[in-house]
């Protein structure tokens, strides 16, 4: 009998994976699992030229006409929830399962919500297409949008909310937006931005309460402010879907613990993308990266471990994008703190510049704001520097 | 045919964008000259922008490569080719001609 492989999550972790398994020759047969209705589709055109209405569910879809030839056998609509660590077997919701010589996690992450703010017409989470669907609706009727949290997600609302001709409040509980992935400096250029486009932006203040009878009528600060709102949008970043692997004895922590080729605890079961917790070289601890190009790259080292023929660790510059009020940010490295950040082209004030973070004197990331090209020469330096560990 | 600049201001391994109706991309490999759509058939990204290797671009923004002779796109996630056009090179001078496709193109 040929061998099987699951792979679990048809997003675009998922089917990268089994991309990779055909491309590294696996011709068995490959189970993709996946519990939403929808084919493999794109998530970051969901808070852009989606939710603005100038992409199409075409134009987002991950598929591509060779799939075909990849002989994947699709279960969408599926939940797993288990994984019996001795067959191998994936349980389903329905009670059949999926017997696997291999299996690929890639569940992905779903958006945290705000304690309590359940319940309530109008209050937002944006992690999946149907989110997505649903948000478009209720802006079309909107006036007044409160995001809660300026991360990139929230960020990327506030600008699309904006072009729709909603009047915007973003609020946010740390002193500067961002400051986590891009540092202090960057975040509060970087967020200056929503002022820059006529949204209002407030820092250092957490909400009390979502008020409203059935629907959402405003959103109460800590500090006693009340900003009426017709839509609430949280954006407060994302939990790892990993509660259904709670039994099966594969390795958790903040994600599905791997080493750095992507094996899990478990002998024959490989973790990918969004909800993986992958151990880093040159951090030295695990990362769990929530970036596409993470979920798009990541899997193929994860299919070479899984069929036994991985090469030497990778060791990946990580790099996100994020588009805002029609400018375009780009961010590759690794950041720390203390880590000096230099203008090296254009001005922050222009909001076209090109930053390089330094450690010691040596650069260890690069930001861009409109400076595509520039960056990606950046970019590739960064790459080629990367000592490639023995 | 539309002007793009002088072949001086075009050294080997860089590349021009020039506007069109829809944006050309013009580029200087190793003293070839190759013309494709800029913009990528995957999202909003201009290929000028992008990083030459040997005879593709690969797109500034998510890294699909454009083979600059067909077209051709290497893999996801975009999903269709772009188009080439025809350069001319007269009296010092690059030109395109938008909409033909270059000599060799599929
Ligand atoms: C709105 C939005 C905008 C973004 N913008 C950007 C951006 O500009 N730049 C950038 O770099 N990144 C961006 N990202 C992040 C990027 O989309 C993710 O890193 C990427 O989607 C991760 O892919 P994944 O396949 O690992 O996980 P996911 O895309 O989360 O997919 C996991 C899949 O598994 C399914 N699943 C979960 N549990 C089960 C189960 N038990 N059984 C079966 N199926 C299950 C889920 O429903 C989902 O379909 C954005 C994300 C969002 C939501
Ligand atoms: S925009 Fe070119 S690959 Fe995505």
């Amino acid at each position: 009998m040929s061998p099987t492989i699951a792979v679990v999550g048809a997003s675009l972790a998922g089917l990268s994976a089994a991309r990779a398994l055909r491309d590294q020759s696996y011709d068995g047969r490959i189970v993709v699992v996946g519990d939403e209705e929808h084919a493999p589709y794109d998530r970051p055109p969901l808070s852009k030229e989606f939710l603005a209405g100038r992409a199409s569910l075409d134009d987002i879809a991950l598929g591509a006409p060779d799939d075909e030839d990849l002989s994947l056998e699709w279960r969408l609509g599926t939940t797993a929830v288990g994984l019996d660590p001795l067959s191998r077997a994936v349980l389903l919701e329905d009670g059949s399962e999926v017997r696997a010589d291999g299996v690929v996690l890639a569940t992905g992450a779903r958006a945290r919500r705000l304690p309590g703010g359940d319940g309530l017409d109008g209050v937002h989470v944006l992690r999946s297409l149907d989110d997505a669907l649903a948000l478009r609706e209720d802006l079309a009727l909107a006036e007044r949008l409160v995001v809660i949290g300026a991360g990139f997600i929230g960020a990327e609302v506030a600008s699309t909310a904006r072009t729709l001709g909603l009047d915007v409040t973003v609020v946010e509980t740390q002193p500067v937006p961002l400051a986590g992935p891009l540092g202090t400096d960057m975040g509060a250029v970087c967020a200056g931005l929503h002022a820059d486009h006529g949204t209002r932006l407030l820092v250092g203040t957490g909400v009390a309460a979502l008020v409203g009878t059935g629907r959402v009528e405003a959103v109460e600060l800590t500090d006693g402010t009340r900003l009426p709102a017709d839509v609430v949008v949280v954006g407060i970043g994302a939990t790892p879907n990993t509660e259904w692997l709670a039994h099966s004895g594969v390795a958790l922590g903040n994600g599905v613990l791997t080493d750095a080729r992507g094996a899990t605890s478990i002998p024959g079961v490989v973790a990918v993308g969004d909800c993986a917790a992958t151990w880093s070289v040159t951090a030295e601890r695990h990362v769990r990266t929530e970036h596409w190009t993470h979920a798009l790259e990541q899997p193929a080292t994860a299919t070479a471990t899984l069929l036994g023929t991985g090469g030497p660790v990778p060791t990946p510059v990580p790099y996100f994008w994020s588009d805002q009020y029609g400018a375009r940010i780009q961010f590759a490295g690794s950041r720390r703190e203390g880590d000096v950040a230099r203008v090296v082209e254009g001005s922050c004030a222009d909001r076209s510049f090109l930053v390089v973070y330094e450690r010691d004197g040596h650069p260890v990331a690069v930001l861009g704001m409109n400076q595509p090209r520039l960056f990606t020469r950046w970019r590739r330096q960064l790459r080629s520097a990367v000592p490639t560990p023995s | 045919m539309i002007p793009v600049c002088p072949t001086t201001a075009l050294p080997p391994g860089e590349a021009i964008r020039v506007e069109a109706d829809e944006p050309i991309a013009v580029f200087n490999v190793d003293g070839e000259f190759y013309a494709i759509d800029d913009t990528c058939t995957h999202q909003d990204a201009s290929l000028a922008d992008g990083w030459l290797d040997g005879c593709a671009v690969e797109c500034p923004l998510h890294a699909s490569c454009f083979d600059l002779r067909t077209g051709k796109v290497s893999g996801p996630p975009a999903k269709t080719p772009v188009r080439t056009h025809r350069v001319v090179v007269a009296d010092g001078m690059v030109y395109v001609r938008p909409g033909v496709a270059a000599e060799g193109a599929a």
